[in-house]
């Protein structure tokens, strides 16, 4: 089906401004399949169903608007004086003195520029592949841009258990960088990995991450997304989970003036769990969207997805979750929660909670909730001597604590909380 | 400690005037209680005191100990000594109980330019006087009063109230919802805080609270004015009256 002339004029426009990055090997053919899927679909458009709440245009758009870096004082760098491996990139570039050595007891990181040319690699199962079964029922055009246009990324395969988690550092330089990273996860059956990412990367960022956790296995997502106020961004989270395979994704984020973060996961194998949760500060311009489409495709297996958004001076919030229920995927547990918390008149969030369910011994639920700060807690909190900036911190955290009680490590959980809390303190308190 | 001089207060939304004129000195070390029938202003009287929003103060003044309360902020006014034992404790869903307190008891610490306490001491001192208020670990761990009976909630109002060792307390209404032996337990926690330099403000409907935390000067509350001041024989007239007599007889 041709294409709507509005949208052919964008896509081209677009596409003007990319170039397929050169090659031979396996990922030119993966990206020529993308780039046709995303030329079948062309780019999205507000009018779109998906689409109707975040308006796409500054992510369309042929050149990235700019955005200045944020300056985080005397703040540690997230995740600092963790053991782990840090894989830098810069402007989405790769940056080696910054990194350490890719070699990791029971993983194997190779850099999708370098593997890309080879005949041969167990990424051209994966590459593209989730990213093109997400785009039913549901279009999801960026990511097939991703696919074809991605200069750089990593492929990580796990065989075992991690020796320490793996942790990308996306650094911002350049105001007006437009960066597109693409990475592949692919855990054996019962191996182990924590992957940790953190930063704004540019100006304007797309990124997708497409992972494959075979049975028994187990990954664990922590992402702590650019703090720079101007940066945009677009996300996807491609996975597969096989039989009692586990998946915990928590991502925290915290200024931007436009973020929009897809997860898409199918359980595919018996008695597989994937948790999916998110905590959201955003201050003044800022809009923030989660939509998170999860598939049961197999019988007793249990998925959560928990979304706290906290909006203040005019933040918006939006959350479109999914939970589909294939026939078979009898015993299914699936919950969903999204709340926000209004700090103020001028802040909105908007919600689309979905369920669809074709099997019949299930237990879905499904809450959307929207409310102000409780006043009379406040007040209590104040009488026994609390000040009510800090009072009002602590019940802001309160209300995100049940997304940030699906991170695994109570380390990381700490840390975040700790900048959660100055975050607030920066930010203050309406009234 | 505390003395109230004309306050007058009217409700901020609307225009309804709640106290009229409520006078009111109440010594170091001195327990003094307030009944009074429904609507009298007795619960209003302690909110004004300890700065809930909502309440116009038109005229008056209420002193702690020399400082005007009515210009602090709620913070401030515990910090300076007061504490309001609530009628309804608030719940307060993933705020750890312990948490609460901690918070609050270093808030006051640091307002009054004290050290604050580390988690250590903090923590043994807490234990032992929650073994005394029958409070157990596991009501500590748990959130702010969720899920609590409304025993542990006033027993719980109790413990904050001997963590922060204020010197003005107010107890709104602290027998309501109470079996006798839960009021026992909030009596004998009580009790055990009189002290020559901390005095009670304790505001009651009946006066069976008032045979275990013994007043030295009960006031009856009518209309959002103190009508009549006596000892603790006031509280058994009432007792065996009702407040018709009280209120006929001062017109």
């Amino acid at each position: 089906m041709a294409l709507p002339k509005a949208k052919e004029d964008a896509l081209a426009a677009r596409l003007a401004s990319l170039t397929l990055p050169a090659g031979k090997g396996w990922l030119a053919s993966v990206r020529s399949e993308a780039l046709s899927r995303l030329t079948a679909m062309g780019l999205p458009a507000r009018r779109d169903e998906y689409w109707r709440y975040t308006d796409p245009t500054s992510l369309n758009a042929p050149a990235a608007p700019p955005a200045v870096r944020f300056e985080p004082g005397d703040e540690a760098e997230p995740f600092d004086g963790m053991d782990r491996l840090k894989i830098v990139f810069v402007d989405g570039i790769f940056d080696p003195a910054a990194s350490d050595d890719l070699s990791l007891s029971g993983v194997t990181i190779e850099r999708l520029a370098l593997a890309g040319d080879t005949d041969i690699h167990w990424a051209q199962g994966l590459y593209g592949q989730l990213e093109a079964r997400g785009q039913t029922p549901v279009a999801r055009p960026l990511a097939a841009l991703n696919s074809a246009f991605a200069t750089d990324g990593v492929l990580i395969h796990v065989t075992g258990k991690a020796a320490k988690p793996v942790s990308l550092v996306y650094v911002h330089k350049s105001d007006t960088s437009d960066a597109i990273l693409h990475h592949c996860v692919k855990l054996d059956a019962g191996a182990c990995l924590t992957l940790l990412e953190n930063g704004p990367a540019a100006a304007r960022f797309s990124k997708v991450m497409e992972v494959d956790i075979a049975d028994g296995a187990q990954f664990h997502h922590v992402r702590i997304q650019g703090r720079d106020h101007e940066r945009r961004a677009v996300t996807h989270l491609f996975a597969r989970l096989g039989a009692q395979a586990e998946m915990r994704s928590f991502t925290l984020t915290a200024n931007g003036r436009l973020t929009r973060n897809e997860a898409v996961v199918e359980l595919a194998g018996a008695e597989g769990r994937a948790h999916l949760a998110g905590a959201t500060v955003g201050d003044g311009d800022f809009h923030h969207d989660d939509t998170v489409f999860v598939t049961h495709a197999a019988p007793a297996c249990e998925s959560r997805q928990v979304f706290k958004k906290v909006l203040m001076n005019g933040a918006v919030g939006v959350f479109q979750g999914k939970i589909l229920v294939k026939p078979g995927a009898q015993k299914t547990d699936g919950y969903q929660i999204s709340q926000s918390l209004l700090l103020d008149e001028d802040s909105q969030f908007l919600a689309k909670p979905e369920l669809e369910i074709y099997a019949d011994d299930v237990k879905c639920s499904h809450g959307s909730t929207s409310g102000a700060i409780d006043e009379t807690a406040l007040f209590y909190l104040q009488s026994r001597g609390v000040p009510r900036r800090r009072a009002q911190a602590l019940l802001v955290l309160a209300f995100l604590a049940e997304a940030i009680q699906e991170i695994a490590d109570e380390d990381i959980a700490e840390e975040i909380r700790g900048r959660l809390e100055r975050w607030l303190a920066r930010h203050g308190s309406t009234g | 400690m505390l003395e109230i001089k004309n306050l007058h207060v009217k409700l901020e939304e609307e225009d309804k005037v709640i106290l009229r004129g409520v006078d009111l000195k109440i010594g170091a070390g001195e327990v003094h209680a307030i009944m009074g029938p429904n609507g009298s202003g007795k619960s209003t009287l302690s909110y004004v005191l300890s700065g809930r929003d909502g309440y116009e103060v038109t005229e008056g003044s209420a002193k702690l100990e020399g400082q005007e309360l009515l210009e602090m902020e709620p913070e401030e006014r515990a910090a300076a000594g007061l504490f309001l034992a609530f009628q309804y404790p608030v719940e307060i869903p993933g705020v750890g109980n312990m948490t609460f307190l901690r918070t609050a008891v270093n808030a006051q610490r640091k307002a009054r330019g004290e050290e604050e306490l580390s988690a250590g001491d903090f923590l043994k001192v807490v234990r032992e006087k929650a073994k005394t208020l029958k409070i157990d670990a596991e009501m500590l761990k748990r959130p702010v009063n969720v899920g609590f009976s409304g025993g542990e909630k006033k027993r719980n109002e109790i413990l904050q109230m001997a963590m922060l060792e204020p010197r003005m307390c107010i107890l709104d209404e602290t027998d309501s919802g109470l079996d006798v032996d839960a009021m026992k337990l909030v009596a004998e926690g009580v009790n055990a805080l009189r002290s020559a330099g901390r005095s009670f403000l304790v505001i009651t409907h009946y006066q069976r609270l008032l045979d275990h935390i013994k007043p030295d000067v009960v006031h009856i509350m009518a209309a959002g004015r103190i009508i009549k001041t006596g000892g603790p024989e006031l509280a058994l007239e009432v007792e065996t009256n009702g407040y018709a007599d009280i209120l006929n007889e001062v017109g």
